[in-house]
């Protein structure tokens, strides 16, 4: 039984108000038939009061009238219909397919709003997930299951790193394996470089893309991650995959959050997002991870550019409250001319000592991981101290740990776009680069490993 | 049952009925046909304003809403200790059974397991005169707990009936007959209103240390048993590991740990990790003295609200049998953040940063739940409660309300700090920024059961430190060369106290856990360095090398690693350092 009202008595902004309803449900989908326009925009209520209903659009209001304009509600909340015949395809911000092929056929319809995992449970996240960058393998593992965001800066090329993350990332035991690729509010040639490299590299064939544009509706862009996600627990959790979700850029979701509190007349909370800002976060990343007794995984790579690269702006501060660890973009480094410009040193993978060592990576990872950390701090530091006192005035060692760190951002940070690192070569890559510490500095890796690798 | 009302409005976890003329403030009530748990928190004419503990999508006005007369209750009895609960008590064993992995809503779950037979003691006999909070039998809960089973409060009178033996919660083991002839009925499986502390016959001061084993912690800034402790620290320095280190090693008897709105990964963690772990202690798995409560952050924000007042009134509940507790609360932030979404959405006039103005006041009624109290009953039994909050202020800024109103009320700062901790300094608590107020109070035991001069030790150690920090800005301008001997000797030794009495690795098996007296002699011998140096350095031609070349130095590098109780090596050890030093010309 749907009803058709024509009573919308407001417009602003994305929201609606429609009068004199009945039998309303909170969330459930509206369509909006505005006169003289074919078709129907979607919406769904956000605020359902008796008689009333506060409906927000996903689609721009423009041209849209208070006079003739029909609403329907569906008596349904927002459903995907997911299929494995996703894989390969392109969606928008409204699942529907872009890329000129037919609609999938869904095999199932599941609400986009997804259910909290029973934190009984879920499985500890502790197989290691190679991604062929050595700053995050060897140094900020990230293993099945995790949650690892990816904070960067306006003009860092994150979008690049994303790709080939996604391109290259593998699962060692060869168990199956996809990529869901959501961006929100990225650019057209954002977009299609995406798109291009995604079917250039013939990774599509493992993948799904849900793409919003910056000039797509707003509101599409927090329904966006949801999708992803819903996709995503589909194929993990019923078709045994494991599944990494990169999703760009959190910060235009939660631009857009912020948009439509504002149009709500919310109470704002710090910046101007709304205080329930922690809590819509968390309902994306919380679903990463891994459910006792299911095979497959959701990993996410959440990627964030952080307002005048601001580590303490509301959206990578919440992020970081919830995420397990951040992989943290420099701009110095990029100054520098290095690819991928990761900084080792804020960056931080809290799940790692689990997903590494014997029978995961390999059994010297441990020791060479802290060693490369704090010989390149203290690299950073000697540094530092060289711009005051002059590098004459540094002693052996202290010279040997700054040729050392800048040999490790040149070899080890630095790496080619197209070039995926196993771990085996970036643990190696690790040794050859400690040769140029003197051997009793190496206090962190057992001795055995010293005589094993350092050859 | 038959009282109902109608839902006029949803928005999100609000949801406003009419016809609830015979609400009460803080009643439990059933939202839809779904039977949404729901808790009344607004009263206007006959209509009623209701935080919903669930999803509300789907919901609508013109559904009912059903009034069950009960407040906001949590069951208490034998079989909390080893569970697992969600913010509003319901086991998540048993949700996963009745929806699988994925939370599903409507799910009604008793707290407690009401089929599990216990076997009952009694250790009273008919005729006695009880008061409220005797006791009046005993249930071996878990190979640690001896659970007691006491007079309700407010109950007195005569036993008419006690029955020992094997029995389940709701049988009745008791019967008493109150002055005016009024029979009651008492069985194991009680129930109290989370909102209301529980009652007890009188406070005092804490005086007792809790000991953690963690060096930072005991040493330099005690937490007194029955005292109130926040940790507050940015994303990344540590808040989760410290509370799960003091939880898993602290001399309590009972932990209550509390994970609110925090990560689903983090509670499979400790999940997986606390049946396995042996209490130091006792040599128990700890999961047999621990009650877990998770409610994490994607999980209903309203539920994540009512998880800290579940979680002390369980606590308060293991307080009043005489047992010391712990309660952590991770984290107290998210507690207020889901506070201020309520107070959003029921359109209240805002206070600083969106927060309600109400936050100080309830911090404040959460924290004074602490405390160290002569329980009910006429045994004198003591027991106390420590509160340990965690709080995640918004990019390490403590000046936001939530810290502050937090500092207001607890003694004791343990503040984190995110350069320590990217400098892998942890724990990375700041030893220049923290305090604590109970220094007097366990000053007693550490004089006692330690050592005499174990606060001088510590005062000594806290100026060194103050001293080095000053020293360091020298030092950055003009290099360490430019201090004199004396100050070198001062920037030593805070370095090995920095380095080998306050770094500590909570994932190495023996470093976790430090005993008092291992602590003590520990920095004894670190802070000989600085005694036994005083006259040297005061020397002419004093070169500073020549202290640091000495072979006794390489020698308090491995001091961690004396094994607890070889307090003859540890002395040994004083000597040999107070002879090398003094030797120097």
């Amino acid at each position: 039984m749907q009803k058709e009202y024509k009573s919308v008595t407001s417009i602003a902004g994305p929201l609606m108000v429609v009068e004199g309803v009945e039998d309303i449900k909170y969330e459930e989908l509206v369509e909006i038939k505005v006169p003289g326009e074919e078709g129907v925009r979607l919406g769904k209520v956000l605020e359902a009061s008796e008689g009333k209903a506060l409906v927000q659009l996903f689609d721009s209001p423009q041209g849209a009238k208070t006079e003739g304009s029909k609403a329907r509600f569906l008596g349904e909340t927002m459903k995907l219909g997911v299929s494995a015949d996703m894989l390969g395809r392109v969606f928008d911000g409204s699942g529907k397919p872009i890329d000129g092929r037919p609609e999938i056929i869904p095999e199932k319809r599941l609400d986009i709003a997804g259910q909290a995992i029973n934190p009984y449970s879920r499985d500890y996240p502790d197989d290691f997930f190679q991604t062929g960058i050595s700053t995050i393998d060897a140094l900020n593992t990230l293993v099945r299951g995790q949650k690892l965001p990816i904070f960067s800066g306006s003009g860092l090329p994150h979008n690049r790193l994303a790709a080939q993350i996604a391109r290259q990332a593998k699962v060692k035991d060869g168990s199956d394996f996809a990529v869901i690729f959501a961006a929100m509010g990225v650019t057209f040639e954002e977009a299609e470089f995406f798109k291009s490299e995604f079917e250039k590299t013939g990774a599509i064939e493992k993948a799904v893309l849900f793409l919003n544009t910056a000039d797509d509706p707003v509101v599409e862009r927090i329904a966006i991650p949801r999708l992803a996600l819903t996709a995503a627990e589909y194929l993990a959790y019923e078709k045994d995959m494991h599944v990494l979700v990169v999703l760009t850029d959190l910060t235009n979701y939660a631009e857009a959050l912020r948009e439509v509190s504002a149009a709500r007349k919310e109470v704002p909370g710090r910046r101007g997002y709304p205080g329930y800002l922690y809590t819509d976060l968390a309902t994306i990343y919380e679903r990463a991870g891994r459910i006792k007794g299911r095979n497959g995984s959701i990993t996410q790579i959440p990627i964030l550019t952080m307002p005048e690269d601001d580590i303490t702006h509301p959206i990578p501060d919440l992020t970081g409250y919830i995420t397990e660890g951040q992989i943290v973009m420099s701009r110095a480094l990029h100054r520098k001319g290095i690819y991928p410009p990761a900084d080792v040193l804020p960056s931080l993978s809290r799940l790692k000592d689990k997903g590494i060592g014997e029978g995961k990576t390999r059994a010297d990872h441990s020791g060479v991981m802290n060693q490369l950390y704090a010989a390149y701090a203290r690299g950073n530091d000697v540094r530092e101290l060289a711009i005051i006192l002059g590098e004459a005035a540094l002693d052996e060692i202290d010279q040997a740990y700054m040729k050392f760190a800048e040999a490790f951002e040149d070899k080890f940070i630095r790496q080619d776009e197209h070039e995926d690192r196993d771990i085996e070569e970036s643990l190696r890559l690790g040794w050859e680069l400690l040769k140029i510490l003197p051997k009793s500095e190496l206090k962190r890796v057992k001795e055995e490993y010293i005589e094993k690798y350092l050859k | 049952m038959s009282e109902q009302g109608t839902i006029i409005k949803v928005s999100g976890p609000l949801v406003v009925a009419k016809g609830m003329k015979n609400a009460k403030m803080y009643e439990v009530v059933n939202v839809s046909e779904q039977k949404l748990v729901g808790e009344v928190i607004e009263l206007n004419g006959d209509e009623a304003s209701i935080q919903v503990y669930e999803e509300t999508s789907g919901v609508g006005p013109g559904e009912p809403v059903y009034l069950t007369g009960q407040t906001l209750s949590v069951e208490l009895g034998p079989g909390l200790l080893e569970s697992i609960y969600d913010g509003i008590q319901r086991p998540l064993a048993l949700i996963e059974e009745q929806s699988g992995s994925f939370i599903g809503r409507g799910i009604s779950v008793p707290g407690i397991d009401r089929k599990k037979k216990w076997d009952f003691k009694a250790v009273v006999e008919t005729g006695v005169a009880v008061n409220e909070g005797d006791v009046i039998g005993e249930v071996q809960e878990t190979t640690l707990i001896s659970h007691k089973i006491m007079v309700p409060a407010g109950m007195s009178g005569k036993i008419t009936e006690v029955h020992s033996g094997s029995k389940v919660v709701e049988d009745i083991v008791a019967v008493i007959k109150d002055k005016d002839g009024h029979e009651h009925k008492i069985t194991m499986l009680q129930k109290w209103p989370i909102r209301i502390p529980r009652k007890d016959a009188g406070k005092r001061v804490p005086i007792e240390p809790m000991i953690t084993g963690t060096r930072i912690l005991d040493t330099l800034f005690p937490l007194a048993k029955g005292g109130a402790g926040c940790i507050p620290g940015p994303f990344g320095a540590g808040k989760t590991v410290t509370q799960q280190t003091i939880a898993k090693y602290c001399n309590a008897q009972i932990i209550v740990y509390v994970g609110c709105g925090e990560r689903g990964n983090e509670m499979t963690d400790v999940l997986m990790e606390f049946p396995e772990l042996k209490d130091p202690n006792t040599g128990e798995p700890l999961m047999k003295r621990t009650v877990l409560i998770a409610n994490t952050s994607n999980m209903p924000v309203a539920a994540r609200e009512a998880s800290v007042y579940t979680g002390i009134t369980i606590a308060e509940y293991y307080r009043d049998m005489g047992y010391s507790v712990a309660l952590m609360a991770d984290s107290t932030s998210r507690w207020a953040e889901a506070m201020r979404e309520m107070s959003g959405r029921l359109e209240e006039m805002p206070g600083e940063e969106g927060y309600p103005a109400y936050l100080g006041s309830r911090t404040a009624g959460f924290y004074e739940r602490a405390g160290v109290v002569k329980c009910l009953g006429s045994d004198d039994r003591v027991g106390s409660l420590t509160v340990i909050g965690a709080v995640s202020p918004p990019g390490g800024d403590l000046s936001e309300p939530v810290t502050q109103n937090t500092l207001r009320v607890t003694k004791v700062f343990w503040g984190l700090d995110a350069t320590l901790a990217r400098r892998r300094h942890f724990p990375a608590i700041n030893w220049l920024s923290s305090y604590t107020l109970y220094n007097d109070n366990v000053a007693n035991h550490w004089k006692k059961e330690i050592a005499e001069d174990s606060t001088n030790l510590r005062k000594d150690a806290m100026k060194i430190l103050q001293e080095e920090s000053k020293l360091e800005e020298i030092v950055r301008l003009v290099g360490m060369d430019a201090l004199s001997p004396k100050e070198r000797l001062v920037m030593e030794t805070a370095k090995s106290i920095r380095e080998d009495f306050l770094f500590q690795n909570a994932f190495d098996k023996i470093d976790v856990y430090t005993s008092l007296k291992k602590q003590y002699w520990m920095l004894k011998c670190i802070m000989t360095i600085y005694y036994a140096g005083q006259d040297v350095v005061e020397k002419e031609d004093f070169d500073f090398n020549d202290l640091k070349k000495l072979s006794v130095m390489e020698k308090i590098v491995k001091v961690k690693d004396i094994k607890d109780g070889k307090w003859d090596e540890f002395e040994k050890l004083e000597q040999e350092i107070s002879k090398s030093i003094k030797s120097l010309k």
